[in-house]
This record gives C-alpha cells, structure tokens and sequence, in this order.
C-alpha cells in the first residue's frame, strides 16, 4: 500500500473512531448511571440526521442553525425518551428496561419509516464543511480533520464537566448510587435526564457529522451503527467515558485497517466490531478501562 | 392423576386432528398461511421462552438459530435442479449439490446443526450475565447471518434461497408444535426444569444447592436453539424463499414480543400470544392500506401497522410487564380445580 | 474425627484481608460456631469453604481430601451444604419446588430421559417426591408446600432453607445466622430444631452466629473472629471469660 493511500485510510479510520467515540460516549453514561443499554441511541442519532436534513432542505435554514437547532432537538428527544419509556421502569426488572429500550428503537424506526418514508435521502454536504484538500501532495477532505478535533474539543469539555463540576460530581455519585446521592440532596431524576440529553446531543453531534461523511441517510442507519459504538464502549469499559473514546477508536481504525488490509474481507467488516466484542468478553469482561464489580454473597 | 392427564393430553390432541384436518379443507390459502405461522411462532416463542423465560439467560440470538436451521433445510429438500437454478453466480459446493433429503430428517438436521451452532456460541457466552449476554447473543446471531451473507457458494449470499420446496402445511406445524409444547413443559415440569428456574431465580442459591450453572445453562441454551432451527426450517418451507436479511434482529425481537406479551414464565401465556401477535401483524395490515367503510375511503399509510405495533409493545411493557399470564400455567388440574393452589403455582 | 479443617486459610480482596490464617478444626457431630463483630469476616470464611471464594492462601481439606477452589456446586456434591445470610430461596417456587431442587444433584437420569419421562427418570422421580415431602413434613413445613416461597413468614423461610440444604444430604451443614432476626421464643426452637436434625440426619453443624443465648446453649466449640483474625477459640465457658472476645464485643474495659 502507497504512502498516500495509508494516510488516507488513517484518516479514514480516524474519523470513523472519532465519530464512533462519540456515539459510544451516550451509551457508555447512560449505562454508568442506569445500567441501562440504551438500544434506542443509534436510533437518536439517526434522528438528529432527520432534524438536520428538514432542517435545510424544508425550511431552508443555514447549516449552521439548522445543525445547532437540530442538535438541540435530538436532546429534548433524548429527555423525552428517558422520560416517557425508562423512567416508569425504574423499580422493574432489568429485562424489562431492556425490552422497553428495544421497543423505544422500533418505534423511532418505524415512525421515521412513516414520517419520512424507508428511502435513503441525500444528506445535504455544505462545501465549506466537504471540500478536498492537498497536504503535502495527499488529498484528504477537509472534514477528516474537523471530526477527530470537534470529538477531542468535546470529550475535553466533557471529561470537565465530569471531573471538576458540582454537577459532574453528582453525576458520578448516581452512577455508583441512586438511593444515597438522592440522601445527599442529589436530584436523581434531573440528573438522569442531563445525562440522557447531553449523551443525546454527543450522539446528534457525530450524526451530523456521519452525515456529512457518508451523506445517504435512511431509518435504519442508526441500527449497525449504534450496535458498533455500543460494543465500542463495553470494549473500553461500559460506564467509563475515557474507554468508550478508546474503543471507538480500536474499532474504527480497525474496521477501516481490515478492509484495507484485507480486501477479500470487505463483506466481513461489520463482523469485525462482533468479533471483537467476544474476544473482549472473554478476556476481559469489564473492558480496557474497567473495574471488577464484586457481587456480595 | 398422572394418567388421568395422559389420556386428557391424548385425547386434546385427536382433537387437535380432528380440527385440522377440517381446518386444511374448508379454509382459504390466506388463513391456512396465517394459521402456520402461528404454529411455528408458537415453536419459535416456547423455544425462546425456555432460554429467557426459565432459565432466565437473556439470549438475543434466535434468529441466528432460525437461520441456520432455514438453511440447512431448504439446503438439504431442494432437489438438485433448483439448486443449480439458486446458485448460478457461483456453484454450490459439491457435497451439498446432490444431497437430498425428506422433510423430517432434513427439518431434525437443522435443528441439530442450530443446536450444534448453539454448543459452541454457549462456551463463550454463557459464562456472561444480562446486559452482556444479550449483547454478546445480538453479536453472535449478526456474526451468523455476516457469514451465511457471504459464504456464496454454500447459502448464495445475499442472493437468499427461491424456490424452496413448501413442504409445511398444517399438520407438519401444528404437530411439530404439540410437540415441542410437549417436550418442554414435559422438562419444565422436571427435576432439570426445576433447576433451571431455580438458575433464574438465584444464580447463587442455585450453585450451592448443587446445580452445575454452565451445565445447565447449556443444555437450555442447546435445546432452544434446536426447536429454533425446526421452526427456522419450517419457516423456509412454508415461504419459499430465505435470504439473510430475513434473520437479523427484528425478527428475534418480534419473538421476544412474543414471550414477554404471553408471560416469560408461562408455555401457556406464549401459545396464546403468538396466536394474537401474528393474527394482529396480519389484521392491523388495513393501517398500510385503505380500508372502505361505508362511503367513505380511509386512506392508510405504509408504515402505521408498525408503529402501532411498537406503540403496543411499549404499552404492554411499561403497564403490564408480567404479560398476559405471568407465571401461571394452564394445566388439567387447573381445570378441574381452579382455585387450588397447585394449579395457581403452574400445574403439577 | 475432623470432618473438616483448614490451613492457614487467608482471604484478600485487592487491598483488604477479610480473612487471615484460619485454622478450623471441624469434629465429626458436633456443633461448631463462628462468632465476631459485624464485617469480621465470618460470611467470607463461609464463602471461601463452599467454594464461592478461592482463599488467597491456604487449604481446605474434607475428611483429608483437599477441596481448596472446587466450585460450589461440586463442594454439595461432596457433601457440604449451607444456607445464606439474607436468605436466598428461589423466590417464585413452591416451598416443594425449593426442596425438590435440592434434590436435583443426585440424580442419574439425563435430561433425554426427563424429557421424555423414561421409567427410569420416572422412579427416580417418585424417591425425590417422596424425600422432599418427608423432609417438609419433618420441618413442619408440609401444610405449606404449595404456597410461594416468598410468601412465608420469615421464621419459616429461614426454615425451608435449611430443608432445602438438608435435601442435598449433606455430611456439613453450614447454617449463616439462623436465628437472625428472631425473638427469644423462635431462637429458642430453633435451638431444640438444630440439635433435632443434627441427631436425626447425623450432621456436623457449622454456624454463624450473632445469638448469644442460641451460641453458648448449643456450641460444642467456638471460634471467634475481628476483622478476620481468630482471635479465640474454644469451649463456651472458656469463650465467655475470654479477656480479648470480650475487648472484641464491648471495647476496651476503662479502669474503674
């Protein structure tokens, strides 16, 4: 392989991991502070790429409001989801939560399906966001650096929010322990519902971006997808935000190296995040960045 | 009173013949369709329900079951001409071109290799607890339908199967549901089924009692799958035609409905939602299309049946999450005695 | 005979030493107890001699045969059987399914033979049908036997988890407090209950305990834990003038 077409699968592979880590980061809170898999999260950010598009192209909004608002949206969505289909199964059995999250990502697939009709739509590709350009005799497009530094701008910011502010500290007290940060004057309800609303907007943001990369959208995008990021975060870790980046990365750098690598392989590349997903399994359960959780007897 | 029940047992099931065999001549090719869907959701959700619902493993992967077993038996009843036909960007690997074999052994043999498939997915696995053993099931059953869609010369990728024999009608369904429904609540109703529930109950407890987790585990895990590929190959059977699109989560999660709409616990409370689901798949068809009332013309819209579907499921969910029997069991000493305590607990 | 012993059996969890150089000594029939503060350790001591935990260090030897790091359900098998601190019956069964469980590991027939109701699964059967009704009947607990295992009072729970055990037909019988929660009255039958089915079943008896009263009535020896270390071991008498279980228990004694 070139020189130039290396680099190019690295940046390929890069923006994958980028846009990956961004999706895994909503699974990863969302279990931390549930134990909960949010099955319906590929689904959010397959919604964010709807708002975008009806966005621009129906209400001929500029990208940059129709983007914001859209992201905007795609949190209240996320709220409203934890709201209506979660928060009622708070006390119930962990398989019901879990059947719930499931229905929630049928239902916003065949809502879109009914909304806006099963066929892919073009997603619209702003030039100054798409365009092509030259370093050092290699092609790239442009966006193949705005997403790996929008992802590390936002993992900085919300590594902070998590690590060093009064609501990242209660955030983290919920995800060891409903019953006492509620004891610590802690709003449970509310602190779910920012977590599911910035776990959403994380997720509408690499929407966005996924749309900008592959501009085809359709409402069963989020399903692989969410699957993938899902397996990118039980990789890393499930509950820890740092291992979610990670193994957003391993898979997408991975997933592109195979291919590349490998051409034969192609038509196994969305078996690359499953396989993965069982070696991590069973060798390590709880994942790169993980802890042992002892159960008592 | 346990021969006492046989003979109830046989007895329903002349009935069920007697039944049938009018069924098969009076009604329509419409219904008679529906009416063998039921039979093999039936199949396909007690199958489920063993692993989920008694056993308490919470396994994501029946669909991958059901395609191998929908394979392996179209594989093995197409005759040898359509097979050429099938597999004309690549030839069918040789051993399998000329094999050919009647329904039964060839449905037993798919059940067999879903079982076989679910030996070796279960090694892995089952040493995994909720959340991850779904996910790590999900993974296992997409890994599945990623080979069947590029292993050309063996399944025809993504090209599926056509033509496949429709051997299924309704004595083959509905007999293989008696029996399956006999096998495992015969099971269920055993000293294994017993430890089984006790490893839903108490993984723990379970283990100190003497209960070897993985073994048993296992054997759930294996014989569900195996009545998977029956009903998997079954399913072939009836429609004609399989492609490896036809096995990815959806279809898993429509069973998974299923069990949990009729009662995770409950054989009986599964028998009578996969009768309801599939019926309502198929009457809620009027929300795609227009239905006329009168003079006027309702104009449906594609895509409404499912959202209502989903919309249901949520409903059921969130308000009646013990289903529609919860843990209770029909039995013959439940009939007879309707308000003693043994037939509220599940029948003896 | 020593039905059981320990050597230097140590338990660490990362950082923390649960428990620290364990010799147990188990007599043939008698009733030995595990007294100590809360947190001393003692569940984990259980944990580690039906397999739950392998000891960090250490040995276990049953009748000389080394078990150290069997798995649980083998270490039934093998004849140890226990009940648990916060009573862990499978809820959703019958107080008979309960029982019936605890049957379950002797059985020869496969699950083929289950399934389809072999004769030979079919006697089988009939003996575990027959034992567990006996057993409940022996417990007082064969009016119940139909009824939900959660749906029993707490007495009586704790006591279909000890038939539960028993119908494993263990050699040791490791009770985790059984007279948790109890007034002076049950703790009372459960004292003439223990040495009941200690007789009747030829048990050794092995138990934690918090109940004073119920230890020094029935304990043919005591062993005494803080935070994971024997701190004493021997007769009730030589217990209950111990300088140091008394330190354990009430803190350090102020001059006076």
């Amino acid at each position: 392989m070139t020189l130039g077409l290396f680099m190019q699968n690295l940046a390929n592979g890069i923006s994958l991991g980028s846009l990956y880590a961004l999706i895994a980061i909503g699974y990863t809170m969302v279990y931390g502070i549930l134990r909960l898999i949010n099955f319906a999260h590929g689904d959010i950010f397959m919604m964010a790429t709807y708002f975008s598009f009806f966005g621009i192209m129906l209400f001929n909004i500029p990208w940059y409001i129709s983007f914001t608002l859209a992201i905007i949206l795609t949190g209240i969505l996320g709220v409203a989801v934890e709201t209506a289909a979660y928060r009622p199964l708070r006390d119930a059995p962990k398989i019901s939560l879990l059947i719930s999250s499931i229905g929630v990502s049928f239902l916003l697939e065949n809502l879109s399906v009914l909304l806006f009709s099963g066929k892919p739509k073009a997603f619209p590709t702003p030039n100054v966001l798409t365009r092509m350009v030259t370093i050092s005799g290699i092609t790239i497009q442009v966006l193949s650096f705005i997403i790996p530094v929008v992802t590390f701008i936002l993992l900085s910011l919300l590594l902070y929010l998590i690590n060093n502010t009064k609501v990242g500290m209660a955030m983290r007290a919920v995800s060891k322990d409903h019953e006492t940060a509620r004891l610590m004057s802690v709003d449970v309800n509310k602190i779910i519902s920012l977590t599911f609303g910035l776990g959403s907007m994380l997720a509408a943001i690499g929407g966005i971006m996924w749309g900008l990369k592959f501009p085809q959208i359709n409402p069963i995008m989020g399903v692989i997808p969410g699957l993938k990021c899902f397996i990118a975060a039980v990789i890393g870790g499930i509950g820890n935000v740092k291992g979610a980046v990670i193994g957003g990365f391993i898979l997408g750098v991975g997933e592109i190296m195979l291919v590349a690598l490998l051409p034969g392989l192609t038509g196994y590349r969305d078996a690359f995040a499953f396989i993965m997903l069982i070696v991590i399994l069973l060798l390590k359960p709880t994942g790169i960045m993980g802890e042992k959780i002892t159960e008592k007897v | 009173m346990k021969n006492k029940n046989r003979i109830l047992t046989i007895i329903s099931l002349v009935v069920l013949a007697v039944i049938l065999y009018y069924t098969n001549k009076g009604v329509d090719s419409y219904k008679l369709r529906i009416l063998n869907l039921c039979a093999i959701y039936t199949i396909l959700g007690v199958s489920m329900n063993l692993i989920n619902g008694f056993t308490g493993q919470f396994s994501l992967g029946h669909a991958g079951f059901m395609a191998v077993g929908a394979y392996t038996t179209s594989l093995l009843i197409m005759p040898a001409d359509i097979k050429v036909e099938n597999f004309f960007l690549k030839p069918i690997i040789s051993p399998l071109a000329n094999i050919h074999l009647p329904f039964l052994p060839a449905l037993i043999a798919g059940g067999l290799l879903a079982a076989g498939a679910a030996f070796l997915i279960g090694y892995p696995v089952l040493r995994l607890k909720g959340d991850y053993l779904a996910i790590a099931t999900l993974g296992f059953s997409e890994i599945i339908r990623i080979i069947f869609t590029n292993t050309q010369s063996i399944t025809n990728g993504s090209l599926g199967l056509k033509s496949i024999p429709n051997y299924t009608n309704l004595w083959w369904s509905f007999g293989l549901a008696a029996f399956t429904i006999i096998i495992i609540v015969s099971l269920i109703r055993s000293s294994y089924g017993r430890a089984f529930k006790a490893i839903r109950e108490d993984e723990i407890a379970a283990e100190s009692m003497g209960i070897n987790l993985f073994k048993h585990k296992m054997w759930s895990f294996v014989i569900g799958a195996f009545f998977a590929g029956v009903g998997g190959g079954l399913l072939a059977s009836l429609i004609g035609a399989i492609d490896p699109l036809m096995f990815r989560f959806f279809l898993t999660y429509n069973i998974l409905l299923i069990i949990v709409l009729g009662g995770l616990g409950s054989i009986t409370g599964t028998v009578i939602a996969s009768f309801i689901v599939t019926i309502a798949t198929e009457g809620l068809r009027f929300l795609d299309e227009s239905i006329n009332i009168g003079e006027y013309t309702i104009q449906g819209i594609p895509g409404l049946r499912m959202v209502v579907f989903s919309v249901l499921l949520m409903i059921v969910i969130i308000f009646f999450r013990n289903g529609l029997m919860g843990k209770k069991e029909f039995s013959w000493a439940s009939l007879r005695n309707p308000f003693s305590k043994a037939s509220k607990m599940g029948g003896k | 005979m020593d039905i059981l012993r320990t050597e230097n059996v140590t338990m660490k969890f990362g950082g923390v030493t649960a428990v620290s150089n364990f010799n147990l000594k188990l007599q043939q029939g008698k009733i030995t107890a595990l007294i100590g503060p809360n947190g001393a350790g003692k569940t984990t001591a259980f944990n580690v001699l039906t397999g739950v935990y392998t000891p960090t260090i250490g040995k276990i030897y049953l009748k000389d045969a080394d078990i150290t790091g069997i798995r649980p359900d083998k270490i039934t098998a093998l004849g140890i059987a226990r009940t648990f601190q916060n009573i862990r019956l499978f809820n959703d069964l019958s107080v008979l399914d309960n029982v019936l469980v605890g049957n379950h590991l002797h059985l020869k027939s496969n699950i083929l033979d289950a399934a389809l109701r072999l004769p030979k699964y079919n006697k089988e059967d009939k003996i575990i049908q027959d034992r567990s009704l006996e057993l409940l009947n022996k417990v007082g607990l064969y009016d119940f036997k139909d009824e939900k295992a959660s749906s029993l009072p707490y007495g009586m729970q704790r006591r279909l988890e000890i038939a539960r055990a028993l119908a494993t037909d263990p050699g040791l019988l490791l009770l985790d407090e059984p007279a948790a929660g109890m007034n002076p009255k049950e703790s009372y039958d459960l004292t003439s209950f223990i040495l009941s089915i200690r007789d009747e079943y030829k048990l050794t008896i092995f138990m934690i305990e918090h109940h004073m009263q119920v230890v020094m009535d029935i304990s043919d020896k005591i062993y005494v834990f803080d935070y994971g270390i024997t701190i004493a071991e021997g007769t009730p008498n030589q217990i209950q003038n111990d300088k140091k279980v008394i330190e354990a228990y009430l803190g350090v004694e102020e001059d006076a």
